[in-house]
């Protein structure tokens, strides 16, 4: 149990996607104007990227490794990544037209977040079973969901600010995230294995 | 259009990393150190060409449809290449690039000069376009990981593939660590592409006076 908390603190606050691993950069600055979409993207990221590192493990260690196919991972992750959102979106469609309201413009732009075949990659040369790889997939994407959450408020405020010309724009949202980025930094400091009595 | 403006286009005109703005990830990922980022703007130069290449020769057999996945095969296969060639030659780098290498897949750029460029031009442009797009983006790379590696670390062009130290400029205690962080690399990246913005229109305040 207590190893399963490190991952998912770990995965939350101290390696934060975004904020430490620079994974999914595009949708956090392209995605984060408000903050009701920039949840609703968190919640999709969650979902996909957790039904995601289940499904690729098990390609991993039912197809690939069987067959000496390790060579093919890139291609294979990236393919089932691109089917998997494709299913999900049309599953979400039918059984729950009110989420598919909420997430739909958002599914098929995840499938270019690099952190769906990032946290895929991660779990297999982590070497995590199956549980901690679903566990670290949900932690990361909860630690994308909290980041774009925060910045579209902190966004929200400075559109109201006097910001120089120059800086208007991309630019600034790189310089906020960068302080962002500084505040996480003092989770390092956190000794989760101690906390949770993993030695 | 001709092959030299679309060769050169990438460079300055349509940097992919400071005019378009694509592929940010590994630009800030990767840019500790010059190696670093020359080796990250080579393998994504490979994979960018060789795309465009192959995406331009079958441009008219790919079913509109499919075409994205049909894309994704074509670079991943790309991709693989670069990741084997770079673990066997170059393995240092090759670990420090880490997941950014297999990652070269979902970096915008490629996809979109695959879907923007090579799907309409004929092979020779898209050759063209790979190339300038890759260098373009190799160029801002390099850019960035010099700033950052000479005020995070005090060195310049350290290789430690090679074994190479690097140029010491000053001394390590007085180098701002928080550049090569993860911080530093947002902030660097931000003010950078602010500078350019504030050139571009001070040129063009200038040309309209």
């Amino acid at each position: 149990m207590g190893e399963i908390l490190v991952i998912f603190f770990g995965g939350v606050l101290l390696n934060n996607f975004i904020l430490s691993r620079f994974l999914g950069i595009c949708p956090f600055i392209g995605v984060s104007k408000q903050v009701e979409t920039a949840t609703g993207m968190g919640m999709a990221v969650i979902f996909v990227i957790g039904v995601a590192s289940v499904v690729t493990w098990m390609v991993q260690y039912y197809i690939l490794v069987p067959l000496g196919l390790g060579y093919l991972q890139t291609i294979a992750f990236i393919l089932v990544i691109a089917a998997l959102v494709q299913l999900v979106e049309m599953v979400i469609q039918k059984v729950s037209p009110v989420l598919y309201k909420a997430l739909g413009i958002y599914l098929p732009l995840i499938t270019t977040n690099c952190a769906v075949l990032g946290v895929a990659i991660l779990n297999i040369t982590e070497k995590y079973n199956l549980l901690e790889a679903a566990v670290n997939g949900i932690a990361g994407a909860s630690g994308f969901a909290l980041a774009i959450i925060l910045f579209a408020a902190i966004r929200e405020r400075m559109d109201l600010a006097p910001i120089p010309e120059s800086l208007k724009g991309f630019p600034m949202a790189l310089i906020t995230a960068g302080l962002m980025s500084i505040a996480f930094l003092g989770f390092v400091g956190f000794r989760l294995k101690e906390l949770f009595g993993v030695m | 259009m001709s092959f030299r403006s679309e060769l050169t286009k990438g460079l300055v005109r349509e940097n992919p990393t400071f005019r378009i703005l694509l592929g940010m990830c590994p630009t800030m990922a990767t840019s500790l150190a010059i190696s670093n980022g020359i080796g990250m703007g080579i393998a994504a130069t490979f994979v960018l060409v060789g795309s465009n290449v192959i995406v331009s020769m079958l441009r008219n057999v790919i079913p509109s449809r499919i075409r994205i996945p049909c894309y994704i095969v074509v670079i991943a296969s790309f991709v693989t290449m670069v990741d084997l060639v770079m673990a066997a030659f170059v393995p240092k780098l090759h670990e420090v690039l880490g997941i950014f290498i297999p990652l070269i897949v979902v970096n915008c750029i490629i996809l979109a000069r695959a879907e923007a460029f090579a799907s309409k031009n004929g092979v020779l442009y898209s050759l063209a376009d790979g190339i300038g797009m890759g260098l373009g983006f190799t160029l801002a790379l390099t850019g960035l990981s010099a700033i950052r590696e000479l005020l995070g670390t005090g060195t310049l062009l350290a290789v430690p593939d090679f074994g190479f130290p690097g140029f010491k400029v000053f001394d390590r205690s007085l180098a701002a660590v928080m550049v090569i962080l993860p911080p530093g690399g947002f902030i660097t990246l931000g003010l950078l592409i602010g500078l350019l913005n504030s050139l571009t229109r001070r040129k063009k305040k200038a040309a309209q006076a």
